[in-house]
């Protein structure tokens, strides 16, 4: 028998400040670049948002012979597109269209003139042509493939396109995510109590908030993708939660001599190797997501490993000091309550009815 | 005792897993046995899983809103509406404005409603009466002699164009969502005066259906029979009702045909003439923008009807009109034909059908355009392709072989750390799989990529019960319990936790289901399906193994786990 993580005592609890500090730190260098970019004239913005939000252009392009997607990728990351959406003409195999993203730093919202819109599509096309030569020359002009012999490619079409996933769907994205969590907020609070409902629900803030952080520091682009990872993320990091609560519920029943903060650093610990082993399985799927997933899916996996492994640690981090946090003052109200003799008896019912609540000592 | 109960377990998973593979490998014909080579699996997955248009692709259509249609139909609504707004307007003393006529030009860009009048002194008094009552907020006014003219600025026109295009691009959303097509993708494409809709769409067994679908129009009118046409009688010809109506049409009259003809299929037959005609009253009592609700309805299984309620507002309109007119004859008008004229035999408030032997497809399409609203301007398609699938095919192939590496990582640690317990938790996960997928195609949900990370998802939590139980089980079995107690007691404490996380996790999809849709939707429904499952194959299936292993060695001293 394997045994990992066995009479572990480490006081996580102890180390909360360091914890919540680094979080902090983190989500700081995210709201500085959010906000810097934003603030930067000519700079980049906020968020790289991909072609879903921001739209771009359309390039259709006829090839004498269809080079391989990987090819096309490579070729237009050369001359600087790495997020390009390739999509193939299953009923004209000889032709593809080539999705890019706005080139110049246009604000959504802002209506482009037609000028404009007609310049950014010229400038998408010649950049497409750019990478395309590396394939052959043109049939410019008026040639066709047919006229032009030693053309490899034709480009047949360039339009502009608009978002996919206007604000629309990105706010009801978050309008729902947020709807959800109000329902994980009142199951908890049902199951176990207030104290830890805020502590799982401020969890999965931090972790949505950590990834766009990441997300904005280093200009990940961010696409329809990233919604799927960010409500993959909020399941996992409630689901981690619930564990080392289910624990100190179970062990709050067991030891009740122990302060909440010794039973809490205890459960942590004993579900530690769960917590390792299950982590670690999920974040090593994603990293050979990561790794050998391809370019495309890359938003996608990349903020799923940074808010798996975020999941994971704010679940020790963040969720359990707050509750505890939070158990703490009420203990300190109750203790005030008792020195009111007519409320004594309510409070005595209350602590009955929740077996996790009881004063913290240290 | 013991091993009746197993036996019972045992046959409801074997059922149950025979079960997810017959709807896994083709409800539609015997499984054969190509079918469990990997090419095999591989082409029933492609058959019989609906993959989204980023897996898959589908149909890419281009099309154009007709907006100077659109504009032209302002244009002469308005026309009209001024006319009888300077008709019905009284002057300062009381006598009628001096308008003439009025005519209205909508060509090559330009808009414009002129009104003729006798006195030109009059006509600041005439703008007044039109402005109250028509907006021409939009319009540049001008008078000169006897015209009063309002003109659409180019601004205004591309404004009221574009508001246009969004207006239509909502409706075509509705009907195809309506219709069922899941999470097709609908944008704006080329430049602003284009007014191109570019619509992709994952396969659909009848795109030519869909197509039809989102360019048809619908219009209905219940309007009133004039009293001298008989729909027992009707006119043969249109020139013999015109006849009847004294050589012209008046303005609140017109002529259209009475038909039972399915009037879905659109194919023009010109060389058949109806040879029914009616004589109608109008403006009509209610038109189709107070439409509530419209639903095909059939008695007999064959020849269906489309029964429609109306709004409030309607009924009202509705109910007081059919009270009056008792023993009259009601017309009901869809898409410029008599579909039927009944008689009216009581008051009738907010439901009625229009009887029509239509077949059933015609029908659901009908009754789809009816609710969804008209489009502000016919469309035309322009482009017409079929795309691969939009993450590409590279990348899917990327992804899935990264999964299925992932995948084999977390079987191979299972079986070395677990070791026997390991076999069931793999055991568990591909029965989960399996079953998943079976749910997929029963319920015929499409799958996108957010449906993917549900899976994902669904599977770590499947991996995760696995673990929380198996710890579980090593903790008790350290402080000394016996073996069985300790798989008991480890099942039993690991339960608890498994059906919080589980549960959680299902009411927070539940809340996504009902409040998102498209990828927010396949995130929820494959992520909800993956925990249900997975409450009977982590625990139900994990537990009967377990339990054959303790039958079978009862005073088992050292368990492989």
């Amino acid at each position: 028998m394997f045994n990992l993580f066995q009479n572990i005592h480490i006081d996580w609890l102890g180390k909360r400040r360091v914890f919540i500090g680094i979080s902090i730190l983190i989500m700081l260098a995210g709201l500085v670049s959010a906000v810097g970019r934003q603030l930067t004239p000519g700079g980049t913005d906020a968020f790289n948002l991909g072609v879903d939000f921001k739209g771009g252009s359309v390039v259709t392009v006829k090839f004498r012979q269809m080079p391989a997607d990987e090819d096309i990728r490579a070729a237009l990351t050369n001359v600087g597109i790495h997020d390009a959406v390739l999509q193939s003409s299953t009923n004209r195999p000889d032709e593809m269209l080539i999705r890019i993203p706005l080139l110049e730093n246009t604000t959504e919202g802002v209506e482009v003139t037609a000028e404009q819109n007609a310049a950014q599509v010229q400038r998408g096309r010649l950049t497409v042509k750019q990478a395309l030569d590396t394939f052959g020359p043109e049939a410019e002009g008026q040639n066709t493939l047919d006229t032009a012999p030693n053309a490899a490619y034709k480009i047949i079409g360039t339009d502009s396109v608009g978002a996919i996933a206007g604000s629309q769907l990105r706010n009801q994205a978050v309008t729902a995510t947020l709807l959800g969590c109000i329902g994980i907020l009142l199951f908890i609070a049902f199951r176990y109590d207030w104290t830890y409902a805020a502590g799982a629900v401020i969890a999965v803030f931090h972790d949505v908030l950590m990834v766009l952080a990441f997300f904005s520091v280093f200009q990940w682009e961010v696409n329809l993708t990233v919604i799927a990872a960010i409500l993959t993320i909020v399941g996992f990091s409630v689901n981690d939660s619930i564990v080392i609560f289910d624990r100190i519920r179970e062990n709050l029943a067991l030891h009740r001599t122990d302060s909440l903060f010794k039973i809490t650093n205890d459960s942590i610990n004993q579900t530690l190797s769960r917590t390792v082993i299950t982590a670690g399985l999920v974040i090593l799927s994603v990293l050979s997501l990561v790794l050998f997933g391809g370019e495309v899916l890359r938003s996608f996996s990349l903020a799923l490993l940074v808010g798996l492994t975020l999941g994971c640690y704010s679940t020790i981090a963040i969720a359990s000091p707050i509750a505890i946090w939070w158990q703490d003052k009420l203990g300190e109200a109750e203790v005030k309550d008792t020195l009111a003799p007519q409320r004594k008896e309510n409070m005595a019912s209350a602590s009955r009815r929740s077996v996790t609540r009881r004063p913290v000592t240290r | 005792m013991k091993y009746r109960s197993l036996w019972i377990r045992t046959a409801i998973i074997v059922a149950i897993f025979l079960g997810g593979i017959y709807l896994v490998f083709g409800p539609r014909r015997v499984p054969n046995g190509s079918d469990f080579t990997w090419q095999g699996i591989k082409n029933n997955l492609a058959e019989n899983v609906h993959l989204g248009l980023d897996l898959k692709g589908g149909s890419h259509l281009v099309m154009r809103v007709q907006v100077e249609k659109y504009l032209k139909t302002l244009t002469e609504n308005d026309r009209e509406a001024a006319l009888n707004a300077a008709k019905e307007a009284k002057d300062a003393d009381n006598n009628p404005l001096p308008v003439v006529d009025a005519s209205s030009v909508a060509e090559n860009g330009t808009y414009q409603v002129n009104l003729n009048v006798s006195d030109p002194s009059k006509n600041q008094e005439v703008i007044d009466a039109v402005t109250k009552r028509v907006d021409f907020r939009d319009w540049n006014q001008s008078s000169s002699g006897n015209t009063i003219s309002w003109n659409l600025s180019t601004q205004a026109q591309t404004k009221l164009s574009s508001s246009a295009v969004d207006q239509a691009l909502k409706i075509i959303e509705g009907r195809i969502n309506k219709f069922g097509v899941t999470e097709p993708t609908l944008q704006r494409q080329g430049s602003a005066d284009l007014h191109q809709i570019l619509l992709q769409m994952p396969g659909v067994e009848d795109p030519e259906r869909v197509k039809n679908l989102i360019g048809s129009e619908s219009h209905l009118y219940l309007m009133k029979t004039a009293d001298n046409s008989d729909p027992g009688k009707p006119f043969p010809t249109k020139e013999a009702a015109v006849q009847a109506l004294g050589g012209s049409i008046p303005p609140n009259r017109i002529v259209l045909p009475l038909t039972e003809r399915d009037s879905a299929n659109k194919q023009p037959q010109q060389n058949q003439q109806p040879d029914k005609w009616l004589i109608l009253e109008t403006p009509p009592i209610v038109d189709g923008s107070e439409l509530r609700d419209a639903l095909p309805s059939s008695r007999t299984g064959s020849d269906y009807n489309i029964e429609f309620h109306l709004k409030p507002a309607g009924a009202q309109a509705f109910g007081e009109w059919t009270g009056k007119n008792i023993g009259k004859y009601l017309a009901i008008v869809l898409n410029d034909e008599v579909k039927s004229a009944p008689v009216i035999k009581g008051q009738i408030f907010d439901t009625g059908q229009i009887e029509g032997k239509f077949t059933k497809e015609s029908a659901e399409d009908l009754a789809l355009t009816l609710k969804s609203g008209a489009l502000p301007a016919p469309i035309e398609y322009t482009e017409e392709r079929t795309v691969g699938p939009s993450l590409g095919a590279d990348s899917i192939r990327a992804g899935v072989e990264a999964s299925l590496g992932g995948l084999a990582l977390v079987v191979v640690f299972m079986l070395f750390y677990y070791r026997g317990a390991g076999v069931n938790a793999v055991l568990a996960l591909v029965l989960n799989m399996i079953l998943t997928i079976a749910a997929l195609i029963v319920i015929g949900s499409t799958l996108t990529l957010p449906g993917i990370a549900g899976l994902i998802l669904g599977i770590g939590m499947a991996v995760d019960s696995n673990v929380l139980i198996f710890e579980r089980i090593r903790e008790e079995i350290r402080l000394g319990i016996g073996i069985a107690e300790s798989i008991k007691l480890g099942f039993e404490r690991a339960f608890v936790t498994i059906i919080d996380t589980h549960v959680t996790t299902i009411i927070s999809s539940l809340i996504l289901y009902v409040t998102g849709s498209g990828p927010i939707r396949g995130f929820a429904v494959t992520l909800i399906l993956g925990l249900l499952i997975n409450l009977f194959t982590a625990v139900f299936v994990s537990r009967t193994i377990f339990n054959w292993e303790l039958a079978r060695n009862p005073d088992m001293q050292r368990l492989s786990i």
